[in-house]
């Protein structure tokens, strides 16, 4: 109920708070912080903790390397999570996103296709060769 | 209030002087995520120091003996193991990657020759035993010195291998794998005063294990409630109680921390005690939620305190009194005024960890531009200190650094709106003996000393 009072009347809040400013002088900062961010977002909720707000929380996991635009929806409390369709849809999207070829596991290999049974050796790596840390440098 | 330092403050026969020791990791300006260093930890007598960094690799350093040759090379910490320790894996299921990042490590105490250390990253737990080999074996009977088998009808006489020194080889294997347990991201793991069991804690539930069984654990605090949309709070950490095997803390993210004790039930959802300091309502803001989420909970090692880290101050909190905090120290209470940029950017959802020093005199976390504070509870002086290549000559005394808030800034002060906030040490630790301490700065490790009082 006090936030809408400050909403409607900034300035007789800031009278009101005269009686205590030592202690207010810390909150009122926040206050004009929020009223700054409802300006630039006025769909967004009242209350931050709200199940939406976690549940996107507890959903991150993937590297958010695709952001998209600030909508409507609820802040999350990191990058957005992507999910994928299936393995084959996360492959291409990070393949596009590294801009780069799968690491393919040597010339005569790439003839492994329908051929015949593929072993492990053949299938090429999720990741490519993992470096060594250049802490350890 | 910003940034109050030891700027004038005449230093004390006790005063620490804080110097430049070493920095590790590459200069170039291009930082490849997977050199991000999320972990950092010493082990229990501070002679190795762990990190873990994104791309799910563990590097130890350990401390050189102190030298009487060689001088200059004080107690340095030099590369002692490094291997791999989580891959990325694909949920098929829920068609989400499992990053390979090491969100914790935590030493074992050791107990023979070889040092144990448990690293995690969102979903899987690992033991990892790291062992010095110096000796070969020479001499095999039926086998040369290639390791070819000895034709066995051209042996004639029996030859007892003797075991030779060789260049110090140490190896890590994984000992343990504790998968499967988790259904949310793991951001805590602690190990027990029994040395025999520790806990892992993701969003919303807690598991012990022992550390010899891998294919069950207990679930001892589940906070998930039946419908999930009624979900208000998270799990965000959890320690063990240093020296009371029954007795652990969980923080959340509504600025609350519970203390459990395992003898009252088997299940823990309801708390022993209750560590929350009471709001203003007045005072609230939209705002007010996200910053009191505690990124981090730590018990002192004399087990008497525990330490919280929110968004803007860090607390210390006597265990006997659950009402309000001992202690609290601002951090960077500049950012007050910032709130709104720094929740559009998502700074506001960074995790800082703290720590305490060996002997619980001082506390010490990070904050954005390289810079992270340090407390004296005895003093009650605090300072900020940068960890910078510029300041990174051999033993070079840090300088205090200033933050000003208001349009006057004085010479070496920088201005909040300068401030770098891609740069923030959200990892640091605490020699448990001496004056030692490792601060991670992105993919830099810098480690400082103090002066030989």
């Amino acid at each position: 109920m006090s936030q809408k009072q400050e909403e409607e009347n900034p300035a007789e809040e800031t009278g009101e708070e005269k009686q205590d400013t030592q202690e207010k002088e810390g909150i009122l900062p926040e206050r004009a912080e929020e009223a700054k961010l409802k300006a630039k977002y006025p769909s967004l909720g009242q209350k931050p903790g709200g199940s939406d707000f976690l549940m996107k929380r507890l959903q991150k996991g993937v590297r958010g390397t695709i952001s998209y635009p600030l909508t409507l929806e609820p802040k999350g409390m990191g990058p957005v999570e992507q999910k994928y369709f299936d393995s084959g849809d996360y492959n291409m999207a990070k393949a596009k996103m590294k801009n780069k070829q799968l690491p393919s596991a040597g010339p005569d290999k790439n003839l492994v296709t329908g051929d015949h049974i593929p072993t492990p050796q053949d299938l090429p790596q999720r990741k490519s060769s993992l470096v060594t840390s250049k802490l350890a440098g | 209030m910003a940034g109050a330092g030891g700027g004038g403050c005449p230093a004390g026969a006790n005063d620490l002087q804080w110097c430049f020791s070493q920095v590790k990791g590459a200069i170039d300006e291009d930082v490849a995520e997977a050199d991000i260093i999320s972990t950092v930890e010493f082990n229990y007598s501070g002679d190795l120091l762990a990190t873990g960094d994104k791309g799910g690799r563990v590097v130890i350093f350990q401390r050189e003996q102190e030298n009487k040759s060689r001088p200059h090379s004080r107690g340095e910490y030099n590369v002692y193991s490094t291997f791999q320790s989580h891959e990325p894996e694909f949920d098929y299921l829920k068609s989400l990657e499992i990053e390979e990042k090491i969100n914790k490590i935590r030493w074992l105490p050791q107990q023979n020759a070889a040092q144990f250390l448990l690293s995690t990253n969102d979903k899987t737990i690992k033991l990892w035993k790291i062992s010095e080999r110096d000796k070969r074996a020479e001499g095999y009977n039926l086998k040369d010195e290639d390791g070819r088998l000895r034709d066995p009808f051209r042996i004639t006489a029996l030859r007892v291998p003797i075991l030779k020194p060789m260049d110090l080889m140490v190896e890590a294997s994984p000992r343990r794998i504790f998968a499967n347990a988790h259904t949310y991201h793991i951001n805590s793991i602690s190990v027990n005063s029994d040395h025999e069991t520790y806990l892992s804690a993701d969003d919303l539930r807690i598991n012990l294990w022992h550390l010899e069984i891998t294919d069950r654990s207990f679930n001892i605090v589940d906070m998930k409630p039946a419908n999930m949309e009624e979900l208000t709070e998270v799990i965000t950490a959890a320690e063990f109680h240093p020296h009371q095997c029954n007795v652990f803390v969980h923080s959340s993210s509504k600025g609350t921390t519970r203390l459990c004790d395992m003898r009252s039930s088997a299940l823990c959802d309801t708390h022993s005690k209750f560590f929350e300091e009471p709001e203003d309502p007045s005072s609230r803001s939209f705002f007010s939620e996200i910053i009191s989420s505690i990124s981090d909970v730590k018990f002192s090692h004399s087990g008497r305190y525990m330490m919280t880290r929110d968004y803007l101050s860090v607390k210390v909190w006597d265990l006997n009194m659950e009402s309000r905090p001992v202690e609290t120290h601002q951090v960077h209470e500049y950012l007050r005024s910032k709130l709104c940029s720094l929740y559009e950017n998502d700074c506001i959802f960074d995790k800082f960890e703290c720590c305490w020093s060996g002997s619980d005199s001082a506390i010490m976390t990070g904050s954005y531009n390289n810079f992270f504070r340090m407390f004296d509870r005895n003093t009650r002086r605090d300072v900020t200190l940068e960890a910078s290549r510029e300041n990174s000559k051999p033993r070079a005394s840090l300088k205090p650094r200033k933050v000003c808030t208001g349009a006057k800034r004085k010479r070496d002060e920088i201005s909040v709106d300068s401030l770098d906030f891609s740069k923030k040490i959200l990892h640091t630790a605490w020699h448990p003996a001496g004056n030692v301490i490792a601060v991670a700065a992105t993919n830099n490790l810098y480690i400082f000393q103090d002066k030989v009082n």
